[in-house]
C-alpha cells in the first residue's frame, strides 16, 4: 500500500538499516528545508473538500445495521431517506419524497417520490426500493440493532417476530413506482423527524447486496469502495481503515446542483488532544469535540472558531431499586434533592452544560417539562429521616459505579462529597472498564451506575419510553403501572397537546420515584473553521452536509 | 547453521500455541462481550449475532475451531470492523507500523551510535558528560511528553509537518523522532559502555601501537565487539518498534497496528486481539533469531551449535 522499498523486503539483508537511516535523514532534511506547505484546510478550500474529524473509526456503512454517531455522520451523507432535516431548525423537509400527505387520524403517510431519483450507479430508484429496504430491516436474520424503530408501522413487529408471514400484511405499501405509503400501528407525530434523522429508514440498492452474499447476510463487502451504491448527496471514494474515509459528490443525486462541496474527508481521530492540535495546524475544518482544558483558551483567544451547542443528551445515574435502602422511593428522592446541580455545571463541567432535574432536554418544540422541586437539602434530610436513616446513620455502604475516565471520576467524587455533606451518607467509588460497566448493568450488579441517553428524535418519547416495565434499557428494576399507562396513552393519540400532557405527568412520576437521577444536559463543544458556511447547528448534531460549503473570504 | 535455525523455528511452535491458547481463554474470562453497548440490543438480535460468529457454541468447540483456522492462516473476523477480517486489518496496518518502526530504528542508530562512540573516546571530558546527560534525558522523557512538544515546535509553530494522519513519508518524521529518541538514548549508553570496554582490550592497544589512526581503530577493529551489546538489545527492540506503539500512533493518528491492538482489547474484539497477539509473538521469535544470527556474524567467538 505504501511501498517504498522498505516494506517489501523487511528482513532481507543487513543493508536495510543504512538504507532506512539514509531515507530518514533525507526526509528530515527535506522537511526542514522547505517552505511551509499548503495546509489541508487551504487545499480543501481551494478544491471544495471538507476535512472533518469523526471521533472514531466506523464499524461499517450499512445504513440498516450500524448505530453510533460517527457512523451516522458518514451514512447520512451517503444515503437519503424520504425526508431530510433542515440542519438549523431540524424541521422535516422533502428528501427522496417531494411531498406527502398525512391522514386525519395521523395513521397513514403517503409519500410522493421525485420523478428523477437515481442510484449512484445511474439506475432509477423507485418506491419498490423503499419497500424492499424496509422489508430487509425487518428480516430477523439481519439482526438490525435498531429494527425496533420501524415497529411504529402496522404489523412490522409481528412480521419481525414471525407472527405475520407475508410482508404484504404490514403497513408498508408501494402503490406505484412513485407513491410509497406507510400505515402506522398507532399515531406517531414524531415519524417524519425520525425518518429524517435516522438512516435505518434509508433505501439501499438490493441488487448490490445480492451480488455480495445476499441481503440478510451480515458483514459482507458490499459497503467497500467500488461496491457501495447509494442515493445521497455523496458517494464513497476511498476508505483506509483508521486512516481516513473520503466521500465525493454524487453526480446522480437529484439535487446535485445544490451540493456545493466536491467531497468530504472524515478522519477517525480518537484523541481529543490530537484533533485539537490538528485543527490548530490547519488540517481540519471541523473537530468532533474539544478537550475541556482547552476551552478557556478558545473562549478568550479564538472565540470565532469555538462552537458550544445544546445537545439532545442527558447524563444520569441509574439506581438499582432492588438494593437495600434504594428500594425506598424516599431515599432515592433524597439523593436527588441533595445534589446541587448548578454547582456541578458551573464549577466542575464549566462547558455550558445545563443542570437537569428531569430527563427530557429543553428544546423539544412545544414541550415544557413539569415544574419539579429543585435541589432542597433540607427536604432531602427530612425524607431520609422518614425512611429510617436520620443523618445517614445506619445507611449501608453502597457504591457508585462509573467507567474509567477522568471526567466520570470527577463527577462521582463531587456527588460523593455532596451526599456526604448534605445527608451524611458515604458512598464508595468503583470505576470499571466500559465493557465491564455494561456487563454489570445488564446483570444489575451495581448500586448506582452511570449512564446517558442520546435522543433518537425530537420528542419526549425517546427519553421516557426506556423507563417502562420490562424495557431492556430500563436497567433499574423500577416498575410503575401508572407510568406505563401514561406512556401507552401518549402512544395512542395524534393530538400533541394530549401526548405532551401524558409525558409531563410521566416525568413528574419519574422525579418523585427517582429510579434514575438526571444531573445535566450535554453541551456539544467543538471547533469550526471560519471558512465553513451553511454549517448545521442543532440539538441533534445533525450535519446536513448537503448545504455546507467553503468560502474562505 | 541451518540446523540451528530449524531448531529455533520448531521451538517457536509450542510458544505460539501457548500464546494463542492463553489469549483465547483470558479474553473469554473478561466480563462483557463484543456486542454489549449502552443501547442494549434486543435479546434476539444478540442471539443472532452470536450465532453468526459461532459464539453460541461450547467454549471447547470454539477453541478447536479457532486453532483449526489458525493452522490455515485464518485469524478470523473482526466484530468492531464488521466488514474486515483480522488478516486484512493486519495486512493494512502492519506495513505502516513497519515503516514507522524502521524510521525510528534509523533515528536510534544514527543518533545513538555516534553519540556513544564519541562519549567512549573521551570518557572523562565535559563534552561526553553533556552527550550522556542528553541521552539520559531522552530515556526519561516519555513519548506522550516529547510527541506533543515536537508537534508544537515543528508543526504548529513552523508548519513544517502535518501532525495527524499518514499520507506521505514526510508524515512519519515526527512520530519516528518521538519513537526513536528513547531508543537512541539507550543505544548511546550501550554503545558507550561496549566501546569503553573494547577500547581497553589488548588487540586495540596493538592496533594503536602499529600506528593505526583512531578512526581506523574504531571502524576496523573495535566496532564488532563494541557494538555487541547494542545488537543484542536491538533484537527485541526492533520487534517492539515495528509492531507499533499505541502512544505514538495515537498522538500522531498513525493507522498502525498498535492502535488496533489496544482498542481491540477494550472492544472485546476477540479475534482481532488474538490475531495480533499471535502475529506479535511470531515477529518477536523472528527478530530474536535474527539478532542471534547477526551477533554470531559479528563475533565469531559465539558458537551457534
Amino acid at each position: 500500500m505504501f511501498s517504498n522499498g522498505i516494506s517489501r523486503r523487511p528482513f532481507s539483508c543487513s543493508k536495510i538499516l543504512p538504507r532506512a537511516a539514509a531515507s530518514a535523514l533525507v526526509i528530515a532534511l527535506l522537511g526542514s528545508g522547505c517552505a511551509p506547505p499548503e495546509s489541508a484546510v487551504q487545499r480543501g478550500n481551494r478544491e471544495g473538500i471538507l476535512h472533518l474529524s469523526n471521533g472514531d473509526e466506523i464499524k461499517d456503512m450499512d445504513p440498516h445495521t450500524v448505530g453510533g454517531i460517527p457512523e451516522h455522520n458518514v451514512v447520512t451523507s451517503l444515503f437519503e431517506g424520504l425526508v431530510v432535516l433542515n440542519n438549523r431548525t431540524l424541521e422535516p423537509e422533502p428528501g427522496a419524497a417531494e411531498r406527502w400527505e398525512i391522514s386525519k387520524d395521523g395513521l397513514v403517510y403517503t409519500f410522493h417520490l421525485r420523478p428523477n431519483l437515481r442510484w449512484s450507479n445511474g439506475e432509477p430508484l423507485t418506491a419498490r426500493d423503499f419497500l424492499n429496504s424496509h422489508q430487509r430491516v425487518l428480516n430477523p436474520k439481519l439482526s438490525a440493532e435498531n429494527a425496533r424503530m420501524l415497529f411504529v408501522v402496522r404489523n412490522a413487529e409481528a412480521y419481525y417476530t414471525g407472527r405475520v408471514r407475508e410482508f404484504s400484511a404490514t403497513g408498508f405499501k408501494a402503490l406505484d413506482d412513485r407513491t410509497y405509503q406507510i400505515e402506522l400501528q398507532s399515531p406517531a407525530p414524531y415519524l417524519l423527524g425520525m425518518i429524517g434523522y435516522h438512516h435505518i429508514w434509508s433505501p439501499i440498492h438490493l441488487p448490490t447486496l445480492e451480488k455480495f452474499g445476499g441481503q440478510a447476510r451480515m458483514a459482507t463487502r458490499w459497503t467497500r469502495p467500488g461496491n457501495l451504491v447509494c442515493n445521497g448527496p455523496f458517494l464513497l471514494e476511498e476508505w483506509r481503515l483508521n486512516g481516513y474515509l473520503t466521500l465525493k459528490k454524487n453526480p446522480h443525486y437529484w439535487d446535485a446542483s445544490r451540493v456545493r462541496l466536491n467531497g468530504v474527508r472524515f478522519y477517525p481521530i480518537s484523541s481529543g488532544d490530537t484533533e485539537e492540535r490538528a485543527f490548530r495546524n490547519g488540517q481540519l475544518h471541523v473537530t468532533y469535540d474539544l478537550v475541556r482544558p482547552k476551552l478557556e483558551y478558545y473562549r478568550r483567544e479564538r472565540p470565532a472558531v469555538l462552537r458550544q451547542e445544546d445537545y439532545l443528551t442527558v447524563y444520569f445515574y441509574r439506581l438499582n431499586v432492588k438494593r437495600g435502602p434504594l428500594a425506598d422511593a424516599r431515599v432515592r428522592q433524597a439523593l436527588s434533592l441533595a445534589v446541587d446541580r448548578e454547582a456541578l455545571a458551573k464549577h466542575l463541567l464549566r462547558d455550558g452544560s445545563k443542570p437537569a432535574w428531569l430527563l427530557v432536554p429543553p428544546g423539544v418544540p412545544g414541550y415544557q417539562s413539569p415544574d419539579v422541586p429543585a435541589s432542597d437539602p433540607q427536604l432531602a434530610r427530612r425524607l431520609l429521616r422518614e425512611a429510617g436513616f436520620p443523618d445517614g446513620t445506619g445507611f449501608p455502604k453502597l457504591s457508585i459505579q462509573f467507567n474509567t475516565h477522568e471526567k466520570q471520576r470527577a463527577i462521582a467524587e463531587a456527588l460523593q462529597a455532596m451526599w456526604q455533606k448534605e445527608l451524611g451518607i458515604s458512598f464508595e467509588l468503583a470505576n470499571a472498564e466500559w465493557k465491564v460497566l455494561l456487563a454489570n448493568q445488564r446483570t444489575m450488579d451495581f448500586d448506582i451506575s452511570r449512564g446517558s441517553w442520546v435522543g433518537d428524535f425530537l420528542d419526549p418519547k425517546t427519553f421516557l419510553d426506556i423507563w417502562c416495565t420490562g424495557e431492556a434499557k430500563n436497567g433499574t428494576g423500577w416498575s410503575n403501572p401508572r407510568y406505563d399507562a401514561l406512556i401507552a396513552a401518549a402512544g395512542k393519540t395524534f393530538d400533541q397537546a394530549e401526548r405532551f400532557r401524558c409525558f409531563r405527568q410521566a416525568e413528574t412520576i419519574l422525579s418523585e420515584e427517582a429510579p434514575v437521577i438526571p444531573f445535566y444536559f450535554y453541551k456539544r463543544v467543538y471547533l469550526l473553521n471560519t471558512s465553513v458556511k451553511g454549517w448545521g447547528s442543532n440539538l441533534q448534531g445533525y450535519y446536513g452536509l448537503k448545504d455546507v460549503f467553503l468560502d474562505p473570504s | 547453521m541451518m540446523r540451528f535455525i530449524a531448531r529455533r523455528l520448531l521451538q517457536a511452535i509450542p510458544t505460539l500455541w501457548l500464546v494463542a491458547t492463553l489469549t483465547f481463554f483470558m479474553l473469554r474470562l473478561a466480563p462483557g462481550g463484543p456486542f454489549s453497548s449502552e443501547r442494549k440490543a434486543a435479546p434476539e438480535v444478540l442471539a443472532n449475532l452470536e450465532a453468526f460468529y459461532g459464539l453460541d457454541r461450547p467454549i471447547g468447540r470454539q477453541y478447536l475451531d479457532y486453532l483449526w483456522k489458525l493452522l490455515h492462516g485464518d485469524l478470523g473476523p473482526s466484530y468492531k470492523f464488521a466488514t474486515h477480517t483480522v488478516n486484512e486489518i493486519i495486512a493494512g496496518a502492519f506495513p505502516v507500523s513497519l515503516q514507522l518502526g524502521l524510521a525510528a530504528l534509523a533515528v536510534a542508530v544514527i543518533a545513538g551510535i555516534p553519540a556513544g562512540v564519541f562519549a567512549a573516546l573521551r570518557p572523562r571530558a565535559a563534552s561526553s558528560a553533556i552527550v550522556m546527560s542528553v541521552a539520559t534525558l531522552g530515556i526519561c522523557l516519555p513519548a506522550f511528553v516529547l510527541g506533543p512538544l515536537l508537534a508544537l515546535w515543528l508543526a504548529i509553530k513552523w508548519h513544517w509537518f502535518n501532525l495527524a494522519g499518514f499520507v506521505s513519508a514526510r508524515d512519519l518524521v515526527l512520530p519516528a523522532l518521538t519513537l526513536g529518541s528513547y531508543y537512541a538514548a539507550y543505544v548511546a549508553r550501550l554503545t558507550r559502555a561496549g566501546m569503553i570496554e573494547t577500547l581497553g582490550q589488548d588487540y586495540i592497544r596493538t592496533a594503536r601501537a602499529k600506528g593505526a589512526s583512531e578512526w581506523r581503530v574504531i571502524t576496523c577493529h573495535a566496532w564488532r565487539a563494541g557494538l555487541a551489546p547494542v545488537v543484542s538489545f536491538l533484537g527485541p527492540a526492533v520487534a517492539g518498534l515495528i509492531t507499533g506503539s499505541f502512544v505514538v500512533e495515537t498522538i500522531f493518528q498513525i493507522p498502525g497496528l498498535g492502535q488496533f491492538f489496544v482498542k481491540s482489547a477494550a472492544n472485546r474484539d476477540y479475534f482481532l486481539v488474538g490475531g495480533v497477539v499471535v502475529f506479535y509473538a511470531a515477529l518477536i521469535v523472528l527478530c530474536n533469531l535474527l539478532a542471534d544470527l547477526i551477533q554470531a556474524w559479528m563475533n565469531p567467538r559465539l558458537r551457534l551449535e
